[in-house]
């Protein structure tokens, strides 16, 4: 076997080779590294003059750097991406409604009793039907109706701004308030991720260089809310927000109150981080250069194609993936009887005080219990528990049958015959922002970060957060709503 | 450039030489990677069309969006060119691979040890100066480039001419001028690429020779020692100056002995040179 004595005498000309270098390094000194550098800017610089032709010297009007310094202005800045937003929230929530009253109607009033006669027909057992259509099938529908429509007009929205080239603008705007507090700019990236996926957004997290800031963007991801949770907010907001003003006003009360919960976690995202980089996460601030790329304009066939297909139907299709067991084990829980009640009721019994003192209540709890593969999920697994344990037989023609032409407002019947007031809304959507990632998020975080206590901090800080935010507000709301 | 598809009466000699018959031969294969001939790396600027390329080689739908550091992992498809199987790489857009962040590493790993056939470079036609510090850094690593000099619609409408003759002269790889959104210049590519794969096309990368002159003799001396060790390393210079500068993941490649397996013998002599 000749190879032994091969591969020594190779791994010693090898270190050789290295011993070597390592004593020259003392020779080259310092600014050896800048030298390089220099010499490659330089000939790059050259032979780029060379092969590049430039226009005319008659200085045209140029419109990518005259809308830039608009959009990037210290005074206008912020109120341009603002009033962005709060067109793409008016858009998907005015946009949404009537849309959505069709497919539940279409859903959930044709085709569920349709089911509901087929199985008696073909004397499917009472508990199977019971499992497959008012567990299995009303929560797919539920998703569907609930979810396509505001999502079938926000991603196109969202993906139009993105090929527009808007993002890397918005990231220019944040980098000052992140160097504040102590992160990397280009956390604003993964930020914007994360208002997509938060998942996305952990593994975007890898194009910051430096360990501590990736660490830090990595942990305050969650605080995007991200694509499951969206509906939720919109919901909760059109519900028991919008119906508090004259109905010309709704949809800009309702859009305004989502983008006040999706600033409040920007907010957190940066007093997080400014909290971490003082005290577990200390360090330096790396510099580093953001390229604002020349505006694109967005075709939009190809827009419409990726944010349906790529976006859209991939997170519909995730929700109706989780949300078809997830419906088959609310169902069981509603019907599973222990003693004199269910398993639904004993575990929301059990966790009614806990609710009640975060302002929201057990069904709630007990939703994001089971809703952990999903965000998604939320809505439906909410109204599902609360028509099954409380026994709603009357909103419908039973169990399952309960949206009449309007689904919105019929949601709205289900969760107030539930006990839901202004403060179980306005603290869900508290909650809904700051709790612990899904399970795909926390899965992503122990990969990108390959530690199991730096997953445990971000999955318990939201969470805590959450709790903490919800119990003071449900507080301060009792002591002044008597 | 049309749709190759429209068009498309009986091949006769005259449309074999062209090039948008060629194109014709192009066959996207997704995700089938199995048994390639050939191992293309797509390196480039953030933000330059890399992802369009490769989906408009693939087939794949790789997402595209107008920010810079979009892809973050390697993304891999494979198309099949003139009977030949191609398995291509698309790496994440950096600006230098100089430093040290993650995404950097994973493109500059893969084009030392993942020994690509060919890294195709896409540059952005209106930012030609900065885009060509990362091709040069590329062919220092490995003399097998293709320069795709992409978004050439844009630098149209900014009124910038490419010359690309001279870019080709000056750098000595290929380079194709394309606008990979409306697949312009692609078949001008395949043929670029193919014709690096397969050796037709030799080049002789420009490297930097001019090193400051308090390091010249000290560069000289590692790179004879590299040389006598791994007589046919292709890129000796630079795996001495990166030893210089202190880079750890390569001083480990030496150890491990990853290095050797880098010192093969070109299968194409050098002296035919066509570049």
């Amino acid at each position: 076997m000749p190879t032994s004595s091969e591969k020594h005498e190779g791994n010693s000309s090898a270190e050789r080779i290295l011993d070597l270098a390592q004593s020259l390094r003392w020779k080259v000194g310092q600014e050896f590294h800048d030298k390089l550098v220099e010499a490659l800017y330089a000939e790059a610089s050259r032979i780029a003059q060379r092969a590049v032709i430039l226009p005319g010297q008659g200085q045209r009007w140029d419109w990518d750097r005259a809308v830039d310094r608009l959009v990037t202005s210290r005074l206008w800045g912020f109120p341009i991406m603002f009033l962005l937003f709060a067109l793409m929230f008016w858009l998907t929530i005015s946009g949404a409604n009537v849309p959505s009253g069709w497919l539940s109607q279409i859903l959930v009033d044709g085709i569920q009793p349709w089911l509901w006669s087929l199985a008696t027909a073909l004397a499917v057992p009472r508990w199977l039907g019971g499992v497959l259509i008012d567990g299995v099938y009303l929560a797919t529908a539920w998703v569907v109706s609930v979810m396509l429509p505001p999502m079938a007009i926000f991603f196109p929205l969202f993906t139009l701004l993105e090929d527009l080239g808007y993002l890397p603008r918005i990231a220019f705007n944040l980098d000052y308030l992140f160097k504040k507090a102590g992160a990397h700019g280009k956390q604003a990236m993964s930020m914007m991720m994360g208002f997509g996926c938060n998942a996305a957004g952990v593994v975007a997290a890898r194009i910051i260089d430096s360990p501590r800031e990736r660490l830090i963007a990595v942990i305050t991801n969650n605080f995007s809310l991200c694509n499951g949770r969206w509906p939720t907010q919109i919901l909760m907001a059109t519900l028991f927000l919008g119906v508090l003003v004259p109905p010309h006003l709704a949809g800009i009360i309702s859009a305004a109150a989502v983008i006040a919960v999706a600033l409040l976690g920007v907010f957190l995202a940066f007093a997080v981080s400014w909290l971490l980089s003082r005290t577990v996460l200390r360090g330096e601030v790396s510099t580093f250069s953001l390229e604002l790329p020349p505006y694109r304009p967005p075709r939009l066939l190809q827009t419409l194609y990726t944010s349906l297909v790529d976006r859209t139907l991939f997170v519909l299709w995730r929700a109706i993936v989780f949300a078809a067991p997830a419906g088959a084990v609310i169902w069981l829980v509603a019907n599973v009887k222990i003693g004199d009640s269910s398993l639904a009721e004993h575990l929301i019994r059990m966790l009614n005080p806990m609710g009640m003192l975060m302002g929201l209540n057990g069904v709630v709890l007990l939703a994001y219990v089971i809703a952990i593969p999903a965000n998604e999920i939320v809505i439906p697994t909410v109204l599902m528990l609360t028509v099954l344990s409380q026994g709603l037989q009357g909103v419908g023609g039973g169990a399952g049958v309960m949206f009449e032409t309007d689904s919105a407002r019929a949601t709205f019947d289900i969760l107030q015959a539930g006990g839901w007031t202004l403060l179980t809304a306005v603290n869900l959507m508290l909650f809904s922002l700051l709790h612990n990632p899904c399970s795909t998020t926390i899965y992503t975080i122990y990969k990108e970060t390959g530690s199991v206590r730096w997953t445990a901090v971000a999955t318990l800080l939201p969470l805590l957060l959450g709790i903490g935010a919800t119990v003071t507000l449900a507080f301060i709301w009792r002591l002044f709503a008597g | 450039m049309k749709d190759p598809g429209s068009t498309a009466p009986s091949p006769s000699a005259a449309c074999e030489s062209c090039a948008v018959y060629r194109a014709a031969s192009l066959k996207k294969l997704g995700v089938n990677m199995e048994e390639h001939d050939y191992i293309v790396a797509l390196a480039g600027n953030p933000n330059t069309g890399k992802s369009t390329v490769f989906n408009a080689l693939t087939g794949l739908r790789q997402h595209t969006g107008n920010w810079p550091g979009k892809t973050v992992t390697r993304a891999e498809g494979a198309f099949e060119f003139e009977g030949k199987r191609y398995k291509i790489v698309d790496l994440p857009g950096t600006y230098s691979l100089l430093s040290t962040s993650v995404d950097e590493e994973v493109a500059r790993n893969f084009l030392l040890f993942g020994k690509p056939d060919v890294a195709l470079v896409v540059v952005d036609a209106t930012r030609l100066e900065r885009n060509l510090n990362l091709a040069l850094q590329v062919m220092e690593i490995t003399d097998r480039v293709v320069l795709c000099v992409n978004l050439m619609d844009e630098a149209r409408r900014h009124g910038i001419r490419i010359d690309d003759r001279a870019l080709a002269r000056d750098l000595g790889v290929p380079v194709v001028l394309a606008s990979a959104r409306q697949g312009e210049g692609l078949p001008e590519l395949l043929q670029a690429l193919s014709g690096v794969a397969t050796g037709r096309i030799i080049c002789r990368p420009f490297r930097l020779q001019e090193e400051p002159a308090a390091i010249r003799d000290v560069l000289h001396e590692l790179v004879q020692e590299i040389h006598k060790a791994y007589p046919h390393l292709p890129n000796a210079r630079w795996v001495a100056l990166r030893l210089l500068d202190g880079d750890e993941r390569l001083a480990e490649a030496f150890r491990t002995g990853e290095l050797g397996g880098l010192d093969r013998v070109s299968e194409v002599s050098p002296a035919t040179a066509t570049f």
